[in-house]
């Protein structure tokens, strides 16, 4: 090694080469454009379904039984769920997608493109859980298309319905990711959607107003976090909530927040992805 | 400028095993350099902290001056790697893996696309840029894995046996196009167990075996340590016993083939007039094994009973090789 080899080695290390936040920029949006194309070429796994789904719980619940449950909150029972229908929508899909796709890069080891790549990991987990978001978001378009076919929405507050729908699918986002992290199998990958998502789903006031539990039930219910979502949600569109809207924004911006930073840490820490 | 340098490198995974025992290397800007060593040995754990696909349990990496503790970022736009598995995604088709990569590097879009058409064709994998790539054959595989390493055009490519499972003509085309790309100015690490591709390709070399580094020279340097060398001779006409011939080491393997063990002092014009004296007509002559390998296999066979299980599938690969013939 010659001297100015030496004088270079003991001199601070020279700038970066490259601009790091260009890098994670382009790096950011190249994940949420791969995410959109896994969402677009698998069309008939991702943005079908639900729709199906939907359009089945709108006959059955909405159309048959719905014509006997009479009004509910002061609306139709069909005009009633829809909020909740696609809210529902919404919450699988975007969990669905990033435990999927992110499982599904370290089942396959794809997920080595990225850790050997120079973006931080935070931007790693923002990049799936916006693409987790766009399909969340994608579906719950559909369902709401499909839900036009049997009654009419009203829209009460179009903002409110934008900060649930965005913040509600950011945080099963976020979840799934995390849920993709720990998993070591593809029965992990099932578990929690099956096993917790569904009932809470199902518990979380898409079908009914808490108002028909008894009080013991409706205290049980507030410890829901996805009645607090679907209530938001449901404001925005008809102006009545089971819950406090504020603090609903208040429990999805806490729970994206805390989710968020947990997710970095799993990450930095290289669980279930660095030996 | 070093393009790689690591101080102390030590790695223990969490069930006690001891991969990395302390590695002192530095890789010379520009150079093309093999790191050798048996299988287990500890080389793909130190690609793997290298390219922070491991983490270290202590000391220093850096590369071209960034510590990877400090400056884990700019290290890692310096670095392409080809791992040893396949680690794409095999749903994609290879423009959207390459493309994609490029973005993960900040490339943008529209330079990325023309960086892929420049380096698929290059890898003679253009006409296949739309198809899914898990229809890709092997030989295809490993050559998208090379393209989408250099994407961003990283000054240090680490190479993790790229050739595995290569039939010897791509195996080849591939050898003149990674020549091309260290002329180029791109620094080369590479890992293989063809240990004639390290001979040919490789200016330096780096034995690592049992997570120590066992050996660190110029190429030229350690070929030169090599004292003995064993020769296949093919004969003309059949032969009913070893002929004798004094200061030299002569084996019978079959009557038409003889091996004989030649010095650095001795030459092979003496062998071929002596066996002409004795009527015995050489058709053809063939090293017995690789010189490299011949130093690789001294360097982890003198080791104690768990080194030696280590360098078995080296052994194994060395013994398929003295089968097959493969030079």
């Amino acid at each position: 090694m010659n001297e100015t080899a030496v004088a270079r080695e003991t001199e601070a290390p020279p700038a970066p080469p490259i601009d790091l936040g260009r890098v994670r920029w382009i790096g950011f949006w190249t994940i949420v454009l791969r995410e959109y194309g896994r969402i677009i070429r698998i069309w008939g796994q991702t943005l079908v379904p639900s729709a199906v789904t939907a359009t089945l719980y709108f006959v059955i619940f909405g159309s048959l039984i719905g014509r006997r449950v009479g009004q509910m909150g002061g609306f139709d029972y069909m005009q009633y769920i829809a909020p909740g229908l696609i809210m529902m929508s919404v919450i699988t899909n975007s969990y669905a997608n990033v435990v999927s796709s992110f499982f599904g890069a370290k089942f396959g080891k794809h997920v080595e493109e990225l850790l050997v790549a120079p973006l931080p990991n935070w931007i790693i987990v923002a990049g799936y859980v916006v693409g987790g978001m766009v399909r969340g978001i994608a579906v719950g378009t559909v369902v709401t298309i499909v839900s036009l076919l049997f009654t009419h929405l009203h829209v009460h507050h179009v903002f409110i319905i934008m900060g649930a729908v965005l913040l509600t699918s950011m945080v099963f986002s976020l979840g799934g990711f995390i849920n993709a992290v720990f998993a070591k199998n593809f029965d992990q990958v099932n578990w929690i959607p099956n096993f917790v998502l569904t009932p809470l789903t199902y518990f979380g006031g898409v079908f009914y107003s808490i108002s028909l539990l008894p009080e013991w039930a409706q205290k049980l219910s507030l410890a829901n976090p996805i009645l607090h979502m679907v209530n938001a949600f449901r404001y925005g569109f008809l102006g009545v909530s089971d819950v406090d809207v504020v603090r609903a924004f208040v429990i999805m911006i806490v729970a994206a927040a805390v989710l968020f930073t947990f997710a970095v840490v799993v990450m930095n820490r290289g669980t279930g992805i660095r030996d | 400028m070093h393009a790689l340098s690591v101080r102390g490198l030590t790695k223990t995974y969490r069930n006690g095993v001891q991969a990395l025992k302390g590695i002192d290397l530095d890789v010379e800007e520009g150079d093309f350099f093999a790191l050798l060593g048996p299988n287990g040995a500890g080389k793909t754990t130190l690609i793997g902290i290298v390219t922070s696909l491991v983490n270290k349990t202590g000391g220093q990496v850096r590369v071209f001056g960034y510590d990877i503790d400090r400056e884990l970022e700019a290290a890692k736009s310096c670095i392409g790697v080809v791992p040893q598995e396949l680690n794409f995604n095999q749903f994609e088709t290879p423009e959207t893996i390459v493309v994609n990569q490029a973005g993960f590097y900040g490339i943008p879009r529209r330079v990325a696309r023309q960086r892929a058409e420049k380096y698929l064709k290059q890898l003679q994998l253009w006409d296949k840029r739309d198809k899914m790539a898990r229809g890709l054959s092997g030989g295809m595989k490993r050559r998208l894995m090379i393209a989408r390493a250099l994407m961003h055009e990283p000054r240090l490519l680490i190479l993790d046996e790229p050739t595995a499972g290569v039939d010897i003509e791509i195996r080849r085309s591939m050898w003149d196009f990674l020549r091309e790309i260290n002329a180029q100015g791109t620094t080369i690490i590479l890992t293989t167990h063809y240990l004639e591709e390290a001979e040919t390709l490789c200016r330096n070399i780096a034995i690592i075996d049992g997570g120590r580094i066992a050996e660190r020279d110029r190429m030229s340097s350690l070929l030169r340590k090599l004292h003995t060398e064993t020769f296949v001779l093919n004969l003309r006409n059949a032969v009913s016993a070893a002929p004798r011939l004094d200061g030299y080491a002569v084996t019978l393997v079959d009557d038409h083939t003889l091996e004989v063990e030649v010095t650095r002092e001795q030459n092979l014009n003496d062998i071929f007039s002596r066996l002409s004296a004795l009527g015995i007509e050489v058709l053809s002559m063939r090293n017995k094994v690789n010189r490299l390998e011949e130093i690789f296999m001294r360097l982890v066979e003198g080791k104690g009973a768990n080194g030696a299980a280590e360098a078995a599938g080296v052994n194994e690969a060395a013994a398929a090789r003295r089968r097959g013939g493969m030079r």
